[in-house]
């Protein structure tokens, strides 16, 4: 059984068919990429499978559950967590903060254990801090963690993100293109963090990247979308010899 | 040491301000208005859970207030009171002490409740339209109490000082300075526990980024519903306050004149600061207090002071801060954070 299962999912905003028949399976572990031309609907695909849009045909199944239509907080606390293509982080709250708040789906207290700091609160709130503190610890943050987002460098803010979603620990990570913005140092840095990440982690990996070089590097199976319609999956060397794939490139000399 | 110091300090003034309303070293004129302070404090902290820490503008906080005022007056007179909308008291008066907390409990859970009036439309509303809704559902409170004849209509409610007596016959001592003490004091803790925990920092991430919030799987909107709560329920308790201070109450005490008052509170001390909240409430209590003989002209100076907060420093006096942000140094006299 397929970890992610998403079946003929369709989405229209008004008349525009931003994804259309989108299938996929993710096997555990796995670690995949989805690619296409701007405006393809790439994100529009995590945001489906996140929760953010319910879509307008077909199914998502994880774990072999249907997840369409739960809340985005439902989705993650089941087990996929991800990252923004714009960084959406809270900027004017500690790193630390940020790590904490994306536990909520564990919190294992409520309001009267939070007014009367019960022992159950004091235990779980050590135990979320001390997570948090170790993720930081595992991505090279640990300096960071009383700094707010805002002042930290873009680089930093994308291992940020990452370390926020990680500490979900999910079964299934979605990166929107997390190399977007960084420098060719950041960027080699960022392909060995992923690779390490998904070996350590034991989770799968599905990825939006636009830099050919990430995704070559890290991926086993990639899926090409052009105007919501898928136009080829396979391997990486499939992929880059594909015809189709490479017009819907042309002119565009990423790959 | 660290761990006691606020305590320590919070117990001296509760205990000089009994003593001092006790032995009149205070007049009654201080005492009233050290109490308003502390219901303005408790005001402008519970606010600040709304407006401050979640990022949307309620203006209708004097509703809540209302509703806990007209609640816990009720009971408290049905229970403790003869009058004549209630007929002989239902309990011995003498248990008025033991009971009155529990009166104003229900004045302040009936207020929560209440509060669902605007904490459901908040999944699907916010902003200027979340803010609209909160004037209505304050109006829709005041109207409903000036409409309903057996606690008085537009004409009040009154009674409460008898209760408040039949307290100092069964022990002497200044029971209503001693209620708003604790309550203020209580008040704070409770914000303080929840805005730092990191359930109620889920109000704050809904403020900075809602989406991210939902997707980072924060249930944005239970983290609504109890911000709502604990905040209008939190007003209740001041207005169950204000009520027993005063002796009566009318509708006519909890207009958005009172809402706005609030809200500068909230704005002079800046938003999301809990410090700056009880900081400014103490500030603007005093402030009113020296502008009294302005009369109406008060309420030309007060909003000014608004548009001239909003000009020229729109983070209030804290910013977002706290005490122990601004003067580091304090953090070697208390645990702050935590
Ligand atoms: N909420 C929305 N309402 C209307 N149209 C939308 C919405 N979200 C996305 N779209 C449209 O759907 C299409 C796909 O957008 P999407 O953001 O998924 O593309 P993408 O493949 O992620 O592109 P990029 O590489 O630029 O990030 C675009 O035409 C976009 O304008
Ligand atoms: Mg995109």
């Amino acid at each position: 059984m397929a970890l992610l299962d998403v079946k003929d999912m369709t989405q229209y905003f008004g008349g525009l068919c931003a994804v259309s028949e989108f299938s996929v399976a993710l096997e555990e572990g796995q670690l995949a990429a989805l690619i296409g031309p701007n405006g393809a609907g790439k994100t529009t695909v995590f945001n489906l499978v996140s929760g953010f849009y319910k879509p307008t045909r077909g199914e998502i199944l994880f774990k072999g559950r249907s997840i369409k239509g739960l809340k985005p907080h439902d989705v993650t606390a089941r087990g996929i967590a991800r990252t923004f293509q714009n960084i959406r982080l809270w900027f004017d709250m500690t790193v630390l903060d940020n790590i904490r708040i994306a536990q909520y789906h564990a919190l294992g207290y409520g309001l009267l254990d939070c007014f009367l700091r019960t022992p159950r609160y004091m235990k779980r709130e050590r135990e979320i801090e001390e997570h948090a503190m170790n993720v930081l610890e595992r991505l090279g943050l640990r300096e960071v963690a009383g700094e707010f987002p805002k002042n930290l460098p873009y680089g930093v803010q994308r291992l940020v993100e990452i370390a926020r979603a990680l500490s979900i620990k999910p079964a299934l990570l979605m990166l929107d293109e997390p190399a977007a913005g960084l420098n060719s140092s950041d960027v080699e840095g960022l392909i060995k963090l992923i690779g390490d990440i998904h070996k350590d982690f034991g989770l799968a990996i599905w990825m939006i990247e636009h830099q050919m070089d990430v995704v070559m590097s890290l991926c086993s199976w990639i899926k090409v979308i052009d105007f919501g319609a898928t136009i080829a999956e396979g391997t990486p060397e499939e992929i880059q010899n594909n015809p189709e794939v490479i017009k819907a490139y042309l002119g565009d000399d990423t790959i | 040491m660290k761990r006691l110091s606020v305590p320590a300090l919070l117990a001296a003034v509760f205990a000089v301000l009994v003593w001092a309303s006790q032995t009149g070293a205070m007049n009654i004129y201080w005492q009233s208005v050290v109490m308003f302070m502390g219901v303005n404090i408790i005001l402008s902290s519970s606010l600040n859970i709304i407006n401050g820490n979640m990022g949307e503008f309620s203006c209708g906080h004097a509703g809540f207030m209302a509703v806990g005022a007209y609640v816990s007056s009720v009971l408290s007179v049905a229970l403790f009171a003869k009058s004549a909308a209630f007929g002989d008291p239902l309990l011995s008066p003498h248990l008025a002490v033991w009971i009155f907390p529990l009166v104003l409990l229900a004045g302040a859970l009936a207020a929560s409740l209440v509060g669902l009036l605007v904490a459901i439309p908040s999944f699907k509303t916010r902003g200027d339209y979340l803010a609209i809704i909160t004037i209505a559902a304050a109006y829709i409170v005041k109207s409903t109490i000036e409409n309903i004849g057996i606690i008085g209509g537009a004409r009040g409610f009154m009674g409460m000082s008898s209760v408040m007596r039949a307290m100092n016959d069964t022990a002497n001592l200044p029971w209503i300075m001693i209620w708003v003490v604790l309550g203020t004091i209580f008040s704070v803790w409770l914000i303080r526990r929840f805005i730092y925990s990191t359930f109620g920092k889920g109000v704050d991430a809904i403020s900075q980024d809602e989406i991210a919030a939902e997707i980072m799987s924060v249930d944005t909107d239970r983290v609504k519903l109890v911000a709502f709560m604990v905040s209008c329920g939190l007003a209740g308790l001041a207005g169950g306050l204000f009520a027993h201070i005063l002796g009566y109450v009318n509708p006519g005490s909890f207009t958005i004149l009172k809402s706005t008052e609030v809200m500068v509170m909230v704005y002079l001390g800046g938003m999301g600061s809990l410090s700056g909240s009880v900081l400014s409430a103490i500030l603007i209590t005093l402030l009113m207090e020296a502008l009294r003989p302005l009369q109406i002209v008060k309420w030309v100076v007060i909003p000014l002071l608004l548009v001239l907060l909003m000009q020229f420093r729109p983070e209030g006096i804290m910013g977002r801060r706290e005490l122990a942000d601004v003067f580091p140094g304090l953090r070697k006299f208390y645990k702050f954070k935590g």
